[in-house]
């Protein structure tokens, strides 16, 4: 998606790359969590994306920074990728994996979500509606 | 034999950095908004792997992956609002070019 130059093209390619995630998500046995991710990511945010991207200036390419800039901004990210990947190398989780391939996915997720995390479930409605009304009023024209 | 934990947070790492790289060095700002989506998901890998093979092995993980899911649909949401309204004003989505705050 970097290497691309057009803002359409680049668009294209992080839809499929969310498409590859929900694939991750149903080999990790989570399928409520990989349907979600192929409505809401690869439904949703790929075409607000898209219409962000065609509302505003996307005829020219996508020039990146300078390239002082750029190679500072690779040398930290190289930077922070070692150190994870040390860090993961070095751990060591003893336990067995949950057995999710017994249970109904979408029965246990209801179960949990409704009587363990009822609370940040009702605070997320409140927290959805302010964002649709707030998205509304940010993105209207202005009356004269 | 399974796939081991680690090549599941390799994969989220390596996701992370792609995001990271493009949020910090592309011009646009809805591709700015496009990588932290991408940093976005990749910590989902990791919450949805950790509750399959991490200690104490249970669902919270894929209900905080959800949870995660919503609150970045709703940002996302806000941000590209955000955006059209200052392409209103400026006729630019260039990040360079809204500097106002600078000396």
């Amino acid at each position: 998606m970097i290497s691309l130059t057009r803002v359409v093209h680049q668009a294209v390619a992080i839809a499929f790359s969310l498409l590859g995630i929900a694939g991750i998500y149903f080999l990790l046995e989570a399928e409520f969590v990989a349907v979600t991710q192929l409505l809401v990511y690869s439904g949703g945010i790929t075409i607000l994306m898209i219409f962000g991207i065609m509302m505003t200036k996307h005829d020219a390419v996508d020039e990146s920074r300078h390239k002082g800039q750029k190679i500072f901004a690779f040398v930290v990210v190289a930077g922070f990728f070692v150190l994870m990947f040390m860090g993961i190398q070095s751990m060591n989780i003893q336990g067995e994996p949950a057995a999710f391939s017994q249970q109904n996915n979408v029965l246990e997720i209801g179960k949990a979500m409704f009587t363990q995390h009822v609370i940040p479930f009702e605070l997320t409605s409140v927290l959805l509606l302010v964002a649709m009304v707030g998205a509304i009023i940010l993105a209207k024209k202005e009356a004269d | 034999m399974s796939v081991p934990l680690a090549s599941y947070l390799l994969v989220a790492l390596i996701l992370f950095c792609i995001g990271l790289y493009g949020a910090l060095s592309k011009r646009n700002a809805v591709i700015v908004l496009l990588s932290l989506e991408l940093m976005l998901n990749a910590v989902n890998i990791n919450f949805v792997a950790f509750a399959k093979y991490g200690v104490l092995a249970n669902l919270t993980g894929q209900i905080f992956s959800l949870f995660s899911i919503t609150l970045a649909a709703a940002e996302a949401a806000i941000g590209v609002a955000i955006l059209i309204s200052l392409y209103r004003n400026r006729t630019t989505v260039n990040v360079d070019d809204m500097d106002l705050l600078k000396r």
